[in-house]
This record gives C-alpha cells, structure tokens and sequence, in this order.
C-alpha cells in the first residue's frame, strides 16, 4: 500500500503539469480543473501515507526496484508525510485563489498557461525534497522546486520582477552550487550518498571532517531557509510577484530549507557540534528580522520580514536538540507555513482593495471590507502568538523546551522570541491600525521626497494658486479643506518644487485630466460639495472575487482549526521527533530490520 | 595510478574565477562566474570518484579497473540542471535590457524608500499639540466641515459644482 502511494505526490504533479501545459491556452478551463483535481488527489495520498506513517511507522521504496543503497529510495517517516500534507494543502488553497485572480484579471496578472504547469512541477519539486532519501535526490528535488520558483517570480516580466527575480536567482544558484560541493566531498569521504547509510558511515570520520561537512551543509540549507546572516536575500525579492507565488513561495519554499536543516542535524549530524551556533544564528534572525519588519510600511515587506524572523523560532527548536525542542520546531513549521500563505494571500486581497500594499496609502478598509478586517485580523493575532491560536501554542512549546534545556543560552533565547513576539504584535497592529482602522479620509502622508512630490505636486499646486486668487476659491469644488489645505500647501509643496520638476509637469497634467474628469462625469455623487474631502483621491473599493475571498477564508479557517486539532498535531509532532532523535526508524525503513545494530 | 595535483588546481583555479565574477553588478559576469562555478563543482565531483580506471562497462573492463561511474551520472544531471539555469538566467538578462537598457543589479528603491522615511509618521503627531491652522481639515478642532456643507448646500442649491482649478501655466508667475 504505502510503496504505491510514496511516489504518487512527486508523480502526480509532473504529470498533471505535463498534461496541463499541453491543454495550455487552448481550455483554461480544462487545466485549472485538472491542477486543482492534481493537487486534491496529492492532498489525499498525504493524508493516507500520514495515516499510514504514524500507524506503521517508516517506510521506504526503492524507486525501481534497485537493491538498496544503488538506486533511488523515497522515504515516508512521520515528519515528511506531516511536511506532503502541510504543503498540500496550502498549495490547494493558493491554487484556487490564484485561479480566482486569473478568472477576474481576465489573465494578465498570472498569464494562466504558464503559471499552473509550473505551479505543479514546484509542488512536485517541494514533495520530492520531503522524500527523498539520498542527498542527491535531495538536490534535485531543490533543484526543481527552484527552476519553477525562478519561473514563478519572474512571471510577466516587469522590470520590479526582472530585478528581483536576479537577486533571488543568483542567491538561490550559490547555494544550489554549495550544495552541491557538500555532496562531491560527502561522496568522496564517504562513498555513499544515501542518507541512512550516511548516517552510519559519517559517524566514522575524523572530526575535522565532520565539522566541514556538516558547516558545508548548514550554510547551503540556511541560505534556503533564510537563517539571518544568510537571509538578506529574502524581503528583496519575495514582495514583487504576484500575491499567489508569494505567498506559496513564503509558506513552502523557506520549510523545505528548515526541513532539510532538521535531517542534517538528526540524522546525519546528530552531535551538538553546531548547535551554540545555530542557536546565536536563531537569535540573530528572530530579533533582526523583527526589527526589519517593524520598520518597514509595505505590507508585504513587512510580511516578509515576519516570515525571516520566524525561521529563527524553528531553528531554535532545532538547535535545542532535545524532543520537546524538535517537536516544538516541527508544530511551528506546520503553523507557520499555514500563517504565513495566510497572511500573504490577504496582503493580495488588500492590494485588491486598497489599489496599494503600502500602509501610508490605506486606511479605511475595516469600514469599507468588514470581511477583509476579519480576514487581517485573525492570522495576523495568530501570527503574533495570542493565546487560543496555534502560534500561541507552538510559541509556549518552544519556550517550555528552551527552559527544560537549562543552560543559560536557552534562557536567553527564550527571552529574546518572547520579544520577538511582542514585536510582531506591534508590526501586525500597525499595519492593523494604518490600514484597516484609521478613517478613510486621513491624507496618506510624505514619506519621502519622491512619493511627495508625485503625490502632493498635482494636489497642492492649484490649491496653493487658488488660495492667492481668493475670487476663485470661493466656489472651490472641494469645499472642506479650502482652509487647512491652503494654509498647509507651502509647507510640503516648497519642499518638493526642489526635486524633480519634470516629474511634476508631468502629474499635474495627469491630475488636471482627472479634475476634468470628475468635473464632467455625469454622476453627481462624485462632485457632491464637499462630503469628500479627499474625494478626487479616494480609489472607490472594488467588489473583491468570491473565489480569492473564499479560498482565503478557507485558509484562515484552517489556520484556526489548526487550534483544534493542535492535540492530536503536537502528539504527532512529538512522535516525529521521537523518530527523529533515535534514528533507527528511519534506517531500518531502508535497510530492513536486521542490517542495523 | 598517482594522484594528479592538476585537478585540484583547476577546481581553486576555477572557484576563484567564479566566485570574483559572481561578486560583480554586471550580469553578463555573474552568469560567467555562475558557468565556472558550476564547471569546478562538477570537476570535484569527477575527482571525489577516486582515481581514474577505465570505462564502467561489463565485458571490457574487470570491476577492479573500472572508474566509479555514480559521480559521472551525478555530474550529468548536474550539467543539464546547470544548462537549463544558465539558459534562463540568458533570457532574464535580455528580458533586463529590453526593459531598462541595463544588464547590471540594479538599486532596491523600496530600501532607500524606508532609509529615507522620517522616524515620525503624521497620524501618529496629536493634532492638539499643532497650531489650529497646521490641523487636519477634518479634525473636530479646525473648520467646522458641516458648516461650510451647510452654508454651500444653501447658496448653490441644485447646482452642481462644475468648477475646476486651472492647472497653472508656465508664463504666468506672480
């Protein structure tokens, strides 16, 4: 049973990925249907091969049915099934939301031809790394999942995306080739790139040896999982593309390096000769991320931010090396890839609505999207770790693990992610505050020189003139801030006449064809006298699709009911680390009960 | 069969190449370096197969004087993963030239963005600490908005407002 469904979730989506792209622009129809029936039915083996795993224990095929350590082998043990039913489900839910984006673009957003092939070859890359059980294997699982990744951020090809697309590229390739050398050098002091026979043969190398391979290892998973020194890379380049790809990139592609990260340091590596320096690596990320993201007004940068600084909760678990501290790390993985595709599916949904993701040009939306509100507010407190939701429960295992350790450092990094906490409380308010609960009226204000000028040049250059010709002010059309604005106009307008005068030229005729245009247009409403102060400004909120609304719902509500289910969950996860810290499942999978002493 | 110490002059040789060309803002250099990069990686795969024997195939050769074929197959896979990426990165480089006329890194505006930002934000000032005329328009202490709805509504009864500012013109300075 289990050795005809380990396959299924790596071979499902690269076939639906090769049918879909010959259906391709010909029945859209037909493909969003087929990737969503893919995605499903990989969702199902998940579950049943968790089933199975957590029932039974590990398992392994070997994929052709070569003899052990010769050919390929995929091994299902309880923390990859977990990670395939995780990944699963959150790549359904941005499935469907991306497919009601694509419905309501009309295409031009996520040119739909290309994007769900490759969709589904990143999720039979994602589902291939979590399996494999040799290191190559492991590569090229990485390797697949980054060539889609590559694909997927640089769709549409906008000079943004080109330019981020390049950092990512570049960063993701470096560690691809360090990989890779760890592996040539694996080889050549061990013979054998199979995982579980690694982990018998590497125990038998001298020391120094040891410590390279394993520090070769470290660096290319940390950069994938964006560990901080490591982790610059990550707010550059994610914030660009398109709300789906970011957020399957923001849930998935970062857990896949900490998963890695997690069997380099069970099963490989299991001595503790890095674990000081994950666990000052762990502090850095968590306290410099957060600091990061509280800087930061774009929502999707600061989601980002969040996202670099919450790896370091998981390589704190990691770091520990104690079952409560792995099983803790496993719970927050499941937690946070959920939280996170979450929070950024609603940053394109606010996006949608607000027409920006800054936090300086929103404001109004809980009066104007009560739903979206509810949408924000829950994963955002889930996020920030606020006692029903799981963050709060994935939170206080980690702390209770880093207090059991007893050793000084634990202490203090349990001190530094209950700062971390409140600090991405204060992030997820502000943006709360900003965007959703100041009134809509509220002028954005200058943030830097550039956003003024193009900003205030068109709206406070006739409001300044008006003001010196008082004949002409008197039937100003918007009659609520003939004082205030007036008076206040020089202020910013003279700081901003420095800079970029053709600039200015340039949107002031654009804003005097908007004037035209509200001035002429045949509804009264948008000329009423002076109900909207800011009215020439004011973007009307657009209805939002049902489908991104429900397939955002969904996640949300999976995201809360992952409360519910945290019981059974946490027992899970700290059956896996069971598994994880004794080693002997995972190697008698592959080798069969009798060859491991 | 010695062991040769050309290879691993060739491997430092070719790392250095790469990782000085990966360092530069030009992508052209970057996807250079990328290409040595990748080409020392695979040559330290071939040399971590032990020394070289013959060709692995039963029949012309005893197991015992055969080359270990596994890193042969691995850099083969390693050089169509490369291949593939070298291709892309191409394309994005000439995707990046059709669009800004450069093929260098180019600056994250959004950082310097947020290096510029004052450490201030206006809704976080309390209107009350501000002259009455530095107030915003719509705050309870500053004008009195319905007022003025009030007085506009009943002098321009049923007349929509059709009046615009005119945008200033260039020769008219006061």
């Amino acid at each position: 049973m289990i050795s005809v469904l380990t396959p299924l979730p790596v071979l499902l989506p690269l076939l639906g990925a090769a049918v879909a792209l010959l259906v391709g622009g010909r029945h859209p129809m037909t493909q969003r249907v087929l990737s969503i029936l893919v995605l499903s039915a990989v969702l199902v083996v998940s579950v049943a091969l968790l089933v199975l795993a957590d029932a039974d224990g590990a398992a392994a095929v070997s994929v052709g049915g070569w003899p052990v350590p010769l050919g390929i082998v995929l091994v299902v043990d309880r923390l990859s099934a977990l990670m395939l039913v995780v990944a699963a489900t959150v790549a359904l839910g941005v499935l469907i939301f991306a497919v009601g984006q694509g419905a309501a673009d009309g295409d031009e957003e996520t040119p739909i031809s290309i994007f769900h092939p490759t969709f589904l070859v990143l999720i039979a890359g994602v589902a291939n790394a979590f399996l494999a059980g040799d290191l190559f294997n492991l590569y090229v699982g990485f390797e697949i999942l980054l060539t889609a990744s590559y694909v997927l951020l640089t769709l549409g090809g906008s000079a943004p995306r080109i330019r981020a697309g390049i950092t990512y590229i570049v960063v993701s390739l470096l560690s691809s080739i360090l990989f890779l050398a760890a592996i040539a050098l694996v080889y050549a002091a061990t013979g054998t790139v199979n995982m579980a026979q690694l982990a018998v043969r590497l125990q038998e190398l001298p020391d120094g040896t040891q410590l390279l391979l394993q520090a070769m290892l470290l660096i290319a998973f940390c950069i994938k999982a964006a560990v901080f020194p490591l982790s610059a890379w990550l707010p550059d380049s994610y914030p660009t593309a398109p709300a789906p790809v970011t957020a399957v990139f923001a849930g998935l592609l970062t857990k896949v390096g900490v998963y890695a990260v997690i069997r380099t340091q069970t099963l490989l590596f299991p001595g503790d000769a890095f674990d000081d320096v994950l666990m000052w690596a762990a502090l850095a990320t968590m306290v410099i991320g957060i600091l990061g993201a509280v800087a930061q007004t774009d929502i999707r940068r600061i989601l980002s931010f969040t996202l670099v600084s919450h790896i370091g909760y998981m390589i704190f678990g990691i770091s520990l090396a104690s079952q409560a501290g792995l099983a803790g790390a496993i719970f927050y993985v499941v937690h946070h890839i959920a939280i996170q595709t979450t929070l950024f599916l609603v940053a394109g949904l606010v996006e949608r609505q607000g027409g920006s993701t800054s936090v300086d040009r929103l404001g109004g939306l809980a009066v104007g999207s009560p739903l979206l509100a509810i949408l924000y507010f829950v994963p955002a407190m889930n996020l920030a770790g606020i006692p029903p939701f799981s963050g709060f429960i994935g939170k206080l295992g980690l702390l209770e693990a880093g207090i059991a350790d007893g050793g000084w450092l634990p202490v203090v990094l349990v001190g530094g992610g209950a700062v971390t906490s409140l600090l991405t409380l204060l992030a997820m308010s502000r943006v709360w505050n900003r965007a959703f609960w100041r009134p809509p009226t509220q002028a954005p204000e200058d943030d830097t020189d550039d956003a003024a000028a193009a900003d205030a040049g068109p709206e406070i250059v006739p409001a300044a003139v008006a003001a010196d010709a008082p004949g002409a002010a008197g039937t100003d059309a918007d009659g609520g801030e003939t004082d205030g604005s007036a008076d206040a106009g020089p202020g910013p307008g003279g700081s901003s006449a420095s800079s970029a005068r053709g600039g200015r030229q340039a949107a002031r005729q654009a804003a005097w064809k908007r004037h035209t245009a509200v001035a002429t247009a045949s509804t009264p409403a948008t000329d009423g006298l002076g109900d909207e102060p800011e009215g020439g400004r004011e973007r009307p909120l657009q209805p939002l699709p049902r489908v991104m609304v429900g397939a955002t719902a969904a996640m949300v509500v999976v995201t809360v009911g992952l409360t519910a289910v945290a019981g059974p969950l946490y027992a899970v996860a700290d059956r896996a680390a069971g598994d994880l810290l004794d080693r002997t499942p995972y190697m008698s999978a592959v080798f069969g009960e009798e060859d491991v002493e | 069969m010695t062991p040769t110490v050309v290879l691993p002059v060739i491997i430092g040789g070719l790392y250095a190449a790469g990782v000085y060309l990966l360092l530069d803002r030009s992508l052209t250099r970057v996807l250079l370096g990328f290409l040595l990069l990748g080409n020392a990686t695979n040559l330290l795969l071939l040399s971590a197969g032990g020394p070289s024997g013959l060709a692995p195939i039963l029949g012309y050769a005893e197991p015992g004087e055969m080359s270990d074929p596994l890193p042969q197959a691995l850099i083969l896979t390693a050089i169509v993963i490369t291949f593939g990426i070298a291709s892309f990165l191409l394309a994005l480089i000439y995707r990046s030239w059709r669009l800004v006329r450069q093929e260098v890194v180019g600056v994250d505006e959004e950082d310097r963005r947020v290096a510029r930002r004052s450490s201030t934000d206006a809704d976080e000032i309390d209107p009350d600490d501000l002259a009455p005329e530095d107030r915003p328009a719509m705050h309870a202490d500053s004008m009195p908005a319905e007022d003025v709805e009030r007085v506009l509504a009943r002098d321009y009864a049923g007349i929509p407002s059709d009046d615009v500012d005119l945008p200033p013109t260039r020769g008219e300075q006061r």
